[in-house]
């Protein structure tokens, strides 16, 4: 294995951590809401009573913010598929059902979960970068 | 306000996924192939995430929110089959996509064949998964 990630990136991505979790500090602080966003999501398609206002708002915030990334920061969106598109539509499914089956993905396990010193944040996150890992070395060795 | 709230935590949220370049497929998947060119950025996003929201909770946990309930005292320890294969179909797709939920979300803003695929696919399974098959009242985040 060998590392590669420069200073310049290491302190953008510490600076990114950070926003992350002065939004999600804050949303516990203010509202005593978890930003999962898989949760927050699956709230909105269902219409989630008592919870689709706050949830929907979220939303709303998450597709603002990719607008001023696109207007003020060229190269933060995604542009280009990693995959073929017949395996990101195979992946996005898993992706939706296994975060809602496992109750949490990488911000309502890996933020919010490990940030409450929660045993199932811990352990789900640990999990999902496991499978994510083999995935990417099997991807690897098979493509 | 709990709306205002929530919008303006989106909004940041979606800047620190830009800020840290989590929003690309590449950077995401870059830290997953360990048995490539590694880059452990996702683990320098993680720390402060979850430490600002460790700090938040530590500091006001079991006490009243000035727009919302109560926040909990307590922390989800249960571990059922459930978390793990759920968990586990979870790390595969973002494996295979390089793109969590909220990433799928912000993307959007440049919509592309992979970003509404991504999304849409994304949103099919979390549909799937509200069918009664696999509906079971348990602890979630």
């Amino acid at each position: 294995m060998m590392a590669s990630m420069d200073g310049d990136a290491a302190l953008r991505a510490l600076e990114g951590g950070a926003l992350i979790g002065l939004a999600a500090g804050a949303l516990l602080a203010l509202t005593g809401k978890t930003a999962g966003v898989s949760g927050i999501v699956e709230g909105v398609v269902r219409g989630e009573r008592g919870e689709w206002g706050w949830k929907a708002a979220f939303v709303l915030g998450l597709l603002a913010g990719g607008f001023v990334l696109r207007v003020a920061v060229p190269g933060a969106l995604a542009t280009s598929a990693p995959r073929a598109l017949p395996l990101i539509a195979v992946g996005g499914v898993l992706v939706g059902f296994g975060a809602r089956l496992g109750g949490g993905c990488t911000s309502g396990h890996g933020v919010c979960g490990i940030g409450r010193l929660s045993l199932r944040g811990v352990a789900g996150t640990l999990v999902f970068i496991a499978t994510g890992m083999a995935t990417v070395y099997l991807a690897r060795r098979l493509g | 306000m709990k709306i205002v709230v929530a919008f303006v935590s989106g909004l940041v949220f979606a800047l620190g996924l830009g800020r840290s370049g989590m929003l690309l497929p590449g950077k995401v998947l870059g830290f997953l192939d360990v048995a490539g060119r590694w880059d452990p950025a996702l683990l320098f996003v993680m720390g402060p995430a979850a430490g600002l929201t460790m700090a938040a909770w530590l500091w006001r946990k079991g006490r009243p929110t000035p727009w919302g309930g109560e926040i909990p005292r307590r922390s989800l320890h249960a571990l059922d089959a459930r978390l793990f294969l759920g968990a586990g179909l979870f790390g595969i797709g973002w494996g295979l996509t390089g793109v969590c939920p909220g990433p799928a979300v912000s993307n959007l803003a440049a919509p592309s064949a992979f970003t509404l695929t991504a999304l849409g696919a994304m949103i099919a399974g979390i549909l799937l998964s509200l069918l009664p098959l696999f509906q079971r009242r348990g602890p979630g985040h």
